[in-house]
């Protein structure tokens, strides 16, 4: 384009000039779109951030656009103290922590055993691991629920840390491609210097494996901070809330409170967006190696 | 396999040391995969055997009989239209997934080009994918509820004929809330879109602006087929999803008003109405049908899933 600019031929000037016009248009639509899908996916937060801020009788006498008429906090207070939203943060991060370390172990030991022997009935070892996640979690619930109550977990923690840890295939696939990526001649050296496979586990591979962990606390954490049903399900104790649930009991109590329900769902959303705004590169990377396998 | 090459070194022990040393190098993957395996069969396999065996008894979830009826739950799944027709609804979900997957690629592809604000841009897309489920639900019934945002949209742009109860109505229901899903959703496939365009290399884009290609030619020839492994496998994620759609619904409206889709149905047959039985049949055509999907997809895709074995 620039290199024709020298020129001063009237037929290339005019389609030099109708050409620019084309490519001036073609941007004007994309940050068009661009601005249109920023208003779709912000909007209907943005008007939830108003709505937090608003007291009872200016939210009802307001519509949806309105700013409110001074920051108060008070509602983000009832929202959190009247909505068990402290229980539901220790009860969402114990469950994330333990289920997180039980995947990783569990997910990068299973990885190693598969990756580095060769042994009777691994190909049924894969396939049942491959077959597993076909399974559409929320449906076989109908009969997974007899099997946590048989096992008195019911109404604990624990069913939850069960069921994230021990269903989690993907994570076992993640693994998988990175164990497969560690030189083997590694293992044979450590081998060869007396090492056993427990050691070469633990000093040679688990440390290489820090990206892959990486990854999996981030899909995992995300699907287990937002997951609903599995604590809906089992854990209907008032006390063991998690903060999904914790936020869908919002609905009866605060019914057409909309000012508390908003500020209910942002203190639900800010740990998110924190993080998200801080480790957005793992985030990616994270859900492109996770979805693919 | 490093094993049978190191085994040399143990040639200098008595043969019984020297088998027990391979007996238990033999025994080590087992003892590796003992837990996972056990948590497998515990939360996977049992459940989906006995789901069979439940969908050919009358269970209710409670007693200690079950009275064995033979196919019975699967001739109601089959015939009783409050039952299968809720599949109906997955169809407002799978078109909604075609518009979604569309929307993902034109972003992805010209974000992959060179963009002002691109990394706030990406952020703003992909970050409704990351927002828990239970408040997407609550900030879209905001949205929709009668004189909530939409409505105030509609009026500000003088279409005041065009408001009606968005969930209340059973012909807008599910259209609003697919478009939810959408919404949610969208992030996820643009990032995978994104990133597998981005994994083109540099130098055919150059190559083919040197032979003159412009951006819809470069679209055709370079991006598309670079990443047609992912728009197909998730074309396969969209259809499966599409058919068991549970949350948003669920959530938001406890599939009230003709938005109940087939698993809130089995849901609510299992742990409302205690039939298990019939809710394990249920749950058992949809696990069929999504396994026929998958076959479908590894006939299609065949290369997918090869790496793993």
């Amino acid at each position: 384009m620039t290199v024709a600019a020298s020129t001063v031929d009237p037929v290339h000037e005019s389609v030099r000039q109708r050409f620019d016009l084309i490519s001036r248009a073609a941007t004007m639509g994309k940050y068009g779109s661009l601005a249109l899908i920023t208003a779709i996916s912000v909007l209907p937060l943005l008007v939830i951030v108003a709505a937090s801020l608003k007291s009872a009788p200016e939210f009802q006498s307001d519509g949806p656009f309105d700013l409110p008429n001074q920051v108060r906090v008070s509602n983000f207070q009832t929202a959190f103290n009247d909505g068990r939203m402290a229980t539901a943060f220790v009860n969402t991060t114990l469950i994330l922590i333990v289920s997180l370390i039980g995947t990783i172990v569990i997910g990068s030991m299973a990885a190693y055993a598969i990756d580095r022997f060769k042994f009777r009935g691994r190909r049924i070892v894969l396939a049942l691991f491959l077959l597993a996640t076909l399974v559409p979690g929320v449906t076989t619930q109908v009969a997974t629920f007899q099997v946590v109550n048989a096992l008195g977990l019911f109404n604990s923690r624990w069913s939850s840390i069960a069921l994230y840890t021990g269903t989690d295939i993907v994570s076992i696939y993640i693994f998988l491609q990175f164990v497969r990526a560690i030189p083997k001649s590694l293992d044979e050296a450590a081998f060869i210097d007396g090492a056993s496979h427990m050691t070469i586990y633990r000093k040679i591979i688990f440390p290489l494996l820090r990206p892959a962990i990486a990854t999996v606390t981030i899909i995992k954490g995300v699907q287990i901070y937002n997951d609903f049903y599995i604590p809906f399900l089992y854990m209907p104790g008032r006390d063991l809330g998690v903060v999904s649930t914790a936020l869908f009991r919002f609905k009866g109590p605060f019914g057409t409170q909309w000012e508390i329900i908003s500020a209910g769902v942002l203190i639900t959303i800010l740990p998110t967006l924190l993080l998200f705004l801080f480790l957005q590169r793992f985030f990616y990377n994270g859900m492109t190696a996770g979805a693919v396998k | 396999m490093q094993a049978i090459a190191v085994d040399g070194v143990g040639v200098a022990a008595p043969p019984r040391r020297r088998r027990a040393r391979r007996f238990r190098r033999a025994a080590i993957p087992y003892i590796f995969l003992a837990v996972p395996l056990i948590l497998l069969v515990t939360f996977t396999y049992i459940p989906v055997g006995n789901m069979f065996w439940y969908s050919l008894t009358d269970w209710d979830g409670l007693d200690k009989t079950k009275e064995f009826v033979g196919l019975d739950n699967y001739e109601d799944v089959l015939t009783r239209p409050e039952l299968y027709g809720v599949f109906w609804v997955s169809l407002y979900y799978f078109v909604g997934a075609f518009v979604q997957l569309a929307v993902a690629m034109y972003f992805a592809t010209i974000l992959s080009f060179n963009t002002r604000f691109k990394t706030f841009f990406k952020g703003v897309i992909f970050f409704p994918y990351l927002i828990n489920g239970v408040a997407v639900a609550f900030v879209f019934l905001y949205f929709f509820r009668p004189g909530g945002v939409l409505d105030s949209v509609l009026a500000a742009f003088g279409a005041e004929g065009l408001q009606r109860p968005w969930l209340g109505d059973r012909s807008t229901v599910n259209y609003s809330l697919a478009s939810v899903s959408v919404w949610r959703y969208l992030g996820l496939n643009f990032v995978l879109f994104l990133g597998a365009i981005q994994s083109i290399p540099e130098h055919l884009y150059e190559a083919a602006s040197i032979d003159g290609a412009n951006r819809w030619n470069q679209f055709r020839y370079i991006i598309a087929p670079g990443i047609k492994p992912v728009v197909s496998l998730s074309f396969i994620l969209a259809i499966a999803g599409a058919m068991s759609v549970f949350e948003i619904p669920y959530i938001m409206l406890g599939g009230a008003n003709g938005s109940a889709t087939f698993v809130i149905k089995t849901v609510d047959t299992a742990f409302k109405f205690n039939k298990v039985g019939l809710a394990s049949a249920m749950a058992v055509v949809l696990l069929v049908l999504i396994l026929i999907v998958t076959a479908v997809q590894r006939v299609l895709i065949p290369d997918e899933g090869g790496e793993l074995v």
